[in-house]
């Protein structure tokens, strides 16, 4: 199968590429950037992709497909339809399953089931505990050789530091990264939202930003203790960027990402206790959410992920206090990416996209993330003036959970492309 | 006039000039109160359902008394002996009881908003009967109702609500009633019972109870309850009742002619004393009658009855 993406603005963030050109696959492999013509291909082996911009296949490295376990929330077939239609070719998903990935044999569950599936790349992420208690270190290093990519006990947060500080030792002699979500739970407190004004007036409980700074500032001394590949997930709140940005600063081996949601919302959202917005972290403030773009415009934040967690319609169709915390985030990212960062010029449209192309493969160490000639065509096409209504009834997610319908972006994914071949198209699904 | 709102969720969305018309037309009902034969017509054939997900003598009476005073039937839902105990939702407890085609549901409910969620669920009419530590929009009026009463205005009085404004739903409400309607308020209590940035809210706070009842014309005695004391967010009730219990000694650090109100239940001796609680200037007993002439107003209101026509 060869393919011609004829006359688009290719940006590779990785090789420092942005140009106007030609973009040859062959076997599904890049094998031409630029000047390169369509030779003996067909008229429907070409794509004319004049005004759109290509870049590398979006990775998403936080994501939940929840499968095996809770598949009446999504499955990893309705999870990578919705990775596809948002412009993803690879997303790294979350252990919190039932049984937990914390197995070799889960880990593998998971790549047979994505590889059945045959949409986009799918990379589990093991567990640091059994059944992510934080008591017993999980068997990481066999999950590291079953596949997993990562761990990470997600939103069960280890809150015991001489815990933490074993598994890191152990991940580092693996040389695999540990995600953190960072959540002191004495301090949040069951809390609903974030603390403050708006909790208060509401009469919710709320979860103060220290509850995640706290256990930032603690993860960021245990990876300087052990030399860990730190990986801090959905940062969320100033203070958290600027303890990140000082620890960079002091050379300690620290990544971190935040989420669209942090840099689109504030808690404000919550106010007419829409459940779709109660989220873990939570959403602040707008001076937090200014905090976030500071921090991804001077690199302190290497990742945009979108910690897709899709919950079903009764769950959230309830009291906010009982209903579950998370929103599905695959359809509107790159919508959220252009219009609140590219198009009001708080970040490049290549620095934006490297942090969801190059960077986060770097993270994960991963041999994806770029253009570079000979390396898997997997691409995506976006359509960067094209503006849209968010309609969660077409979302290719089982679960519609987000607070923006309703919400006007700018910016689409308009083909994703996976080894060569084309998987989505005008955020529809070709299978 | 009418009231323009389906709902009466909190008294933050509620403007002045509704308020004054729900209190004139409170003090209207409270003259049916007074008679020996308590029975009027005006909501003959319509049907209320109050729903408490919380235990409630007084709200959930007063709520049936306004209702049966007024010729209207009322159906007391308790989810503890309902199909709730068997795991049913909210939002299908509602849809199910809205299908018995009721005109209004009264909720008290342990979730801040929850009141909002049902509200947005079906086109009848919601009453908050306390919801979580958000608001007691009823509760705030007949407080306003009573202070009305006994002072003649709410402009330009100064009233201090002391106690665990963290937790209180009365505390929100009064605070958005009583600042439309001109009116100072002071939150009074310990730092740990006082909300996160309660200083941005249009309210003067103090965690001196000397300095916080100087010179206010009314104090709002919240209760103190022990659990909060368990959570350690005070060392004893002794230590709570030493600095800031309301005594006879402290109640003349305010005006001359204060009055005390209280939205009960009350700890006698540990937030109000007992010779205050029975005190002439204890408005305890008058501010429950209030609210039974306060919901007989909403209920009145809310089923396209208007003050006017009440006048006349």
């Amino acid at each position: 199968m060869h393919l011609l993406l004829k006359g688009g603005r290719i940006v590779d963030p990785s090789q420092n590429l942005d140009t106007i050109g030609n973009l040859l696959i062959k076997n599904g492999k890049i094998a031409g950037i630029g000047q390169v013509e369509s030779g003996d291909l067909k008229p429907e082996q070409v794509e004319d992709v004049t005004g759109k911009v290509v870049v590398p296949g979006l990775i998403d490295m936080h994501v939940h497909l929840r499968e095996p376990g809770f598949e009446y929330k999504e499955d990893i077939t309705t999870g990578s339809y919705a990775a596809a239609a948002g412009g993803f070719t690879a997303v790294a998903c979350m252990p919190n399953t039932n049984p937990v990935a914390d197995t070799r044999s889960v880990i593998e569950f998971i790549l047979c089931r994505a590889d059945e599936v045959g949409l986009v790349k799918v990379y589990p992420i093991g567990a640091l505990t059994k059944e992510m208690k934080g008591e017993e270190m999980a068997e990481i290093g066999d999950m590291l050789e079953g596949g997993a990519v990562a761990f990470s006990d997600d939103a069960f947060p280890l809150q015991n530091s001489g815990l933490m500080r074993r598994v890191m030792d152990y991940c580092a002699m693996l040389n695999t990264p540990v995600i953190t979500h960072c959540e002191d739970l004495s301090l949040s407190d069951e809390g609903l939202m974030n603390e403050g004004i708006t909790s208060t007036i509401l009469g919710l409980k709320g979860i103060p930003s220290e509850a995640e700074e706290i256990m930032v500032a603690r993860n960021i001394m245990l990876a300087r203790l052990t030399n860990c590949k730190l990986h801090i997930a959905h940062v969320s709140t100033r203070g958290s960027v600027e303890l990140i940005r000082h620890a960079k600063e002091t050379g300690i081996n620290i990544t971190c990402e935040t989420c669209p949601q942090y840099f689109s919302l504030t808690e404000e959202a919550v106010r007419r206790y829409d459940t779709n917005a109660k989220i873990n972290p939570p959403l602040r403030t707008a001076d937090d959410v200014a905090a976030i773009k500071e921090g991804l415009a001077d690199g302190t934040i290497d990742v945009i992920a979108t910690d897709h967690a899709p919950h079903a319609i009764e769950e959230k169709e309830t009291e906010f206090a009982i209903a579950p915390s998370g929103m599905v985030g695959l359809e509107t990212a790159v919508g959220l990416v252009i219009t609140e960062l590219v198009k009001p010029g708080e970040l490049s449209l290549a620095n934006a996209f490297m942090k969801m192309t190059a960077a986060p493969a770097k993270v994960l160490g991963l041999d994806a993330g770029t253009l570079e000639i000979g390396k898997p065509a997997n691409i995506t096409v976006i359509d960067p003036e094209v503006e849209w209504i968010v309609d969660p009834s077409k979302f290719h997610s089982r679960s519609k959970n987000t607070p923006l319908k309703g919400k006007k972006l700018v910016g689409l994914p308009v083909l994703t492309i996976v080894d060569g071949k084309i998987i989505a198209r005008n955020q529809e699904v070709i299978a | 006039m009418a009231l323009k709102r389906k709902d009466i969720l909190g008294l933050e969305e509620i403007t002045r000039e509704e308020i004054e018309l729900i209190l004139q037309t409170a003090l209207s009902m409270k003259e049916i109160l007074s008679r020996p034969i308590k029975k009027v017509p005006a909501l003959r054939g319509r049907s209320i359902v109050t729903l408490f997900y919380e235990p409630s003598t007084r709200t959930r009476t007063s709520f049936e008394i306004a209702a049966k005073i007024m010729s209207a039937d009322t159906s007391s839902i308790a989810p503890s002996t309902s199909s709730v105990v068997k795991g049913e939702s909210l939002k299908d407890t509602i849809l199910t009881l809205r299908a018995m085609r009721p005109d209004v549901f009264v909720i008290r409910h342990q979730a801040s908003g929850a009141p909002h969620f049902v509200a947005s669920l079906i086109p009848e009419s919601v009453i908050n009967a306390g919801d979580g530590m958000h608001e007691h929009p009823t509760q705030g009026l007949l407080d306003m109702m009573t202070i009305l009463e006994k002072k003649g205005k709410l402009e330009g009085l100064t009233v201090a609500i002391v106690g665990d404004i963290l937790h209180s739903r009365v505390a929100r409400s009064n605070m958005w009633g009583l600042t439309k309607m001109g009116a100072k308020v002071r939150f009074v209590g310990p730092k740990t019972l006082i909300p996160p940035e309660a200083d941005r809210l249009p309210v003067e706070v103090y965690t001196n109870i000397e300095e916080g009842l100087k010179d206010v014309d009314v104090i709002n005695v919240l209760r103190i309850q022990l659990e909060r004391m368990k959570k350690g967010l005070f060392p004893s009730l002794r230590e709570y009742t030493h600095f800031f219990g309301i005594t006879k000694k402290r109640l003349k650090l305010a005006k001359d002619d204060v009055i005390v109100l209280h939205p009960g239940p009350m700890n006698r001796g540990v937030e109000i004393m007992p010779d205050v609680a029975d005190c002439e200037i204890s408005m305890v007993t008058t501010q429950v009658t209030n609210g039974v002439a306060v919901r007989m107003a909403l209920l009145y209101l809310l089923l396209g009855g208007t003050g006017d026509a009440l006048a006349s």
